[in-house]
């Protein structure tokens, strides 16, 4: 019986047979940002198929708002992109003020552009050395983070916080800055501007950088609509939107008079309103490379809008004005209010029943979107890929899974 | 020494060359591990700088030269263990063979010109020869892990590191042809005096080759931005991603044990060995300038002159690591087939024409009796038909032997 098997000729070209392999990178993972799972199917080191697993972190924080006032609800707000919180916070204190038709100071609008453009920086520092990381360099992390730190002692001093800072409320900002704030602000932004010159040498112009990115993940702007991506992912594509000038009005009214160019690429360049490197010759547009840089220029890009907001907010004279009541009661009705945050457009809806607490409260995720678009732009790549294209994303699975 | 046994001792000649064989040995195994040690201390310190840290502070004084002790007291302890599903005796044996292979191919590398663990007539085919085993430690590994991670890690290696042996070969191969002997003592001595005479500055095309050299020594030695086979933001941790404790602290001696012994390599081959760039012995008076170092104090020059270069080497190889991103597989190999290999073997092919056309070398400071390309009468015997070194194993002793006892 044996025998026969044997000479089979089907059971040795069985034998011989290359397979496919499941790889499991995840939910433990030194590059899946967080508990991403993401499920591999290889053929040698070609990918050809990648589903990402997600809900590791998932804490109910929407349920959760509707058992609390809104007020109560900033921290969890926090804790959602817990890499520019106060981005969180400026999203929900919007949507709720909305709702609410509560209108805040002139001076505390611009303290919200100023902080909220600083926590941009702080994330797209995150994103930049995270994505080193990814890439196999580590020295640029720690580059990144030790910029970071400083934007973290200033929100510190701010409001007492590092990384939940709760400090963007409804109806304005829990308190004010205390005094010589902002010239130690105006120091680091000094102090900064030159060190994004060697964020470039080390990756942006890196020649193994740019082999690692260009021409890597492109996505195209029909699929990235399609998918819903939002921020950089999107204007990485080239298609031209940002809340902060197509949102809606009473997200828009909070940078009236501030002038900044959405960093994206128009007729082949981007925004000359800075030097800086020219794109390298074989990145297309949509690919990695583009994504990583739309957020480097987002970085100055930011740093011109805080600098406004401070010759702004120290022009205002008058007080800050107090936020609302813990317990303040939400109008019947219900409201939707997309901000840009640095991962992408934060859109949240909630639902007043007339009561303090919301009766419906739900929070549509940029990362979230922008990860479902991995299956398409990993199809094919090489396992080295997939980290630099989940890192090209930049996710936060603490929004993702909220 | 081993003359002094005999004679005055009146050792059998058989232990006295066993005992000697076993004291370089374990001299050998002695140092590097120390050094090994002392490398991954300084790998420490150095990222930590590079990086805006301080880096070990605590452990033993300020300088926390005494972690890379504590880790390995740390390792030590560490529970043993094996994944179910992996091949116990493979998965036992892969550390050890990487980490024999990189510390066996020291009896052949000359740390001055008579400090040779074992001198041989084909020193750098030796040397090149047992590192190359290092890779199957690696395979050994990664198969037996009974991990996809480790399995993708070794196929990487695999790949990558049998590759750049081709470029690595003909790289090595330009100062074989220099020197017209495989014996690196021979290699080394005929760098002496400036160091115009060093290989490096030979010719444009030794100078090229060298940096092919160094390229194709990083990546054969699996440091960045080669480091494919444990790429951690990748492959979580490549082939070692099931290994713990002493096991996989063997395998990190072997990674810095090869790193410096590539760099040592380096310096033999195209910077003139224990020859600084001055001849600082000859002209004190100390030595007749034939790159023949004798007395104490010009064999300790010698020694430091060459432990210096190699562990420049090994820095630069960390100021590397910690500035390049990783590459991908495709483009390593694209690194290696498509610009390596070629670039070497038009090097290689210069630098034949170059010693024919100007057999006695053009920077050559010296009065030109020793012609870089020739070939001496009896060169299988060591140059001038001298006696091995004392402190050497008797070159009768095959190769094969000499790396059993270590390895062993």
């Amino acid at each position: 019986m044996s025998q026969v098997i044997d000479d089979d000729p089907r059971i040795i070209e069985f034998d011989v047979r290359t397979d496919e392999m499941l790889v499991n990178m995840g939910p433990q993972h030194p590059s899946t940002h967080g508990v991403l799972r993401l499920v591999l199917r290889t053929d040698g080191e070609v990918v050809s198929e990648i589903e990402p697993h997600i809900g590791y972190l998932h804490r109910c924080a929407e349920k959760i708002g509707e058992n609390i006032s809104a007020r109560q609800f900033i921290p969890y707000t926090d804790r959602m992109d817990y890499l520019a919180a106060m981005n969180m916070n400026l999203g929900w204190s919007l949507a709720v003020e909305k709702l609410m038709r509560h209108q805040v100071t002139e001076k505390a609008r611009h303290l919200r552009v100023l902080i909220s453009e600083l926590s941009r920086i702080a994330s797209h520092l995150v994103g930049m050395g995270a994505y080193g990381l990814d890439l196999g360099t580590f020295s640029p992390f720690l580059y990144a983070f030790r910029e970071r730190e400083k934007i973290l002692d200033l929100f510190e001093e701010a409001c007492g916080a590092r990384l939940t800072y709760s400090y963007i409320t409804v109806g304005g900002l829990t308190a004010d800055l205390p005094p010589g704030w902002l010239a130690r602000c105006e120091d680091f932004l000094n102090q900064f501007e030159p060190v994004i010159r060697e964020y470039h040498t080390l990756l942006t112009t890196n020649a193994i950088f740019v082999k690692r990115t260009a021409s890597i993940g492109v996505l195209s702007p029909e699929l990235a609509i399609n998918y819903g991506c939002s921020g950089p992912v999107l204007r990485g594509s080239g298609v031209d939107q940002d809340m902060r000038r197509d949102g809606e009005s009473i997200y828009t009214a909070m940078y009236d008079g501030y002038a900044f160019e959405v960093a994206v690429m128009k007729d082949g360049h981007y925004p000359r309103d800075h030097v800086y490197p020219a794109v390298p010759h074989d990145a297309v547009l949509g690919d990695c490379w583009h994504r990583f840089f739309v957020r480097m220029l987002e970085v100055v890009q930011s740093m011109d809008l805080v600098r406004q907001a401070i010759d702004r907010y120290s022009a205002c004279k008058g007080p800050l004005g107090e936020p609302v009541k813990v317990a303040e009661k939400i109008p019947v009705g219900d409201v939707y209010l997309e901000t840009e945050c640095p991962k992408g457009q934060m859109g949240f809806y909630l639902v007043g029943n007339g009561t303090a607490i919301p009766w419906r409260v739900r929070a549509r995720s940029s990362s979230f979107s922008n990860l479902s678009v991995l299956a398409e732009l990993c199809h094919g790549c090489l396992i080295a890929d997939v980290p630099a294209i989940v890192g090209s994303l930049d996710i936060v699975m603490g929004e993702i899974d909220r | 020494m081993a003359e002094y046994l005999i004679q005055t001792v009146g050792l059998p000649e058989w232990l006295t060359w066993s005992l000697m064989a076993v004291l370089s040995a374990v001299l050998i195994l002695n140092l590097m591990a120390g050094g090994a040690l002392v490398f991954i201390w300084a790998e420490r310190k150095v990222s930590a700088r590079i990086q805006d840290r301080l880096g070990p502070t605590r452990t033993g004084g300020s300088f926390g030269w005494l972690q890379s002790l504590a880790d390995g007291i740390k390792l030590l302890a560490k529970e043993d263990l094996m994944p179910e599903g992996a091949d116990g005796m493979l998965f036992r044996v892969a550390p050890y063979v990487s980490f024999c292979a990189s510390f066996a191919a020291f009896i052949g590398l000359p740390f001055a010109f008579d400090m040779v663990g074992l001198r041989l007539n084909v020193g750098v085919f030796y040397v090149v020869a047992v590192l190359g085993l290092e890779v199957f430690g690696v395979i050994l590994a990664g198969y037996a892990s009974a991990s996809k991670w480790s399995l993708f890690g070794a196929m990487r290696e695999a790949a990558q590191v049998v590759s750049y042996e081709v470029p690595l070969g003909m790289c090595i191969v330009v100062p074989v042809m220099l020197a017209g002997t495989m014996d690196l003592v021979t290699i080394g001595e005929k760098q002496a005096g400036w160091f115009t005479n060093w290989y490096l500055f030979h010719d444009p095309f030794t100078f090229v080759v060298f940096w092919v050299y160094v390229t194709c020594a990083v990546a054969s030695v699996n440091r960045a931005p080669f480091d494919l086979a444990e790429a951690e933001s990748e492959l979580v941790a490549g082939f070692h991603t099931e290994y713990s404790g002493l096991r996989w602290s063997f395998f990190f001696m072997a990674e810095y044990s090869s790193m410096f012994l590539v760099s040592g390599l380096a310096a033999v081959l195209f910077l003139g060995g224990w020859n600084g760039p001055v001849p600082l012995a000859t002209l004190a008076g100390l030595s007749e300038g034939t790159g023949e170092t004798t007395g104490a104090l010009v064999r300790l020059l010698g020694l430091a002159n060459l432990l210096g270069k190699a562990t420049l080497g090994v820095l630069i190889m960390m100021w590397i690591r910690w500035t390049l991103p990783r590459l991908r597989i495709d483009q390593v190999m694209t690194t290696c087939l498509k610009y390596c290999t070629p670039i070497a073997a038009a090097m290689f092919a210069g630098a034949m024409v170059w010693l024919w056309v100007f057999p006695g070398g053009v920077l050559n400071l010296d009065d030109g009796s020793r012609r870089p390309g020739e070939i001496r009468e009896g060169w299988l015997e060591g140059p001038g038909g001298r006696a091995p070194a004392a402190a050497t194993a008797p070159a009768s002793i095959p190769a094969e032997e000499a790396v059993a006892e270590v390895a062993g």
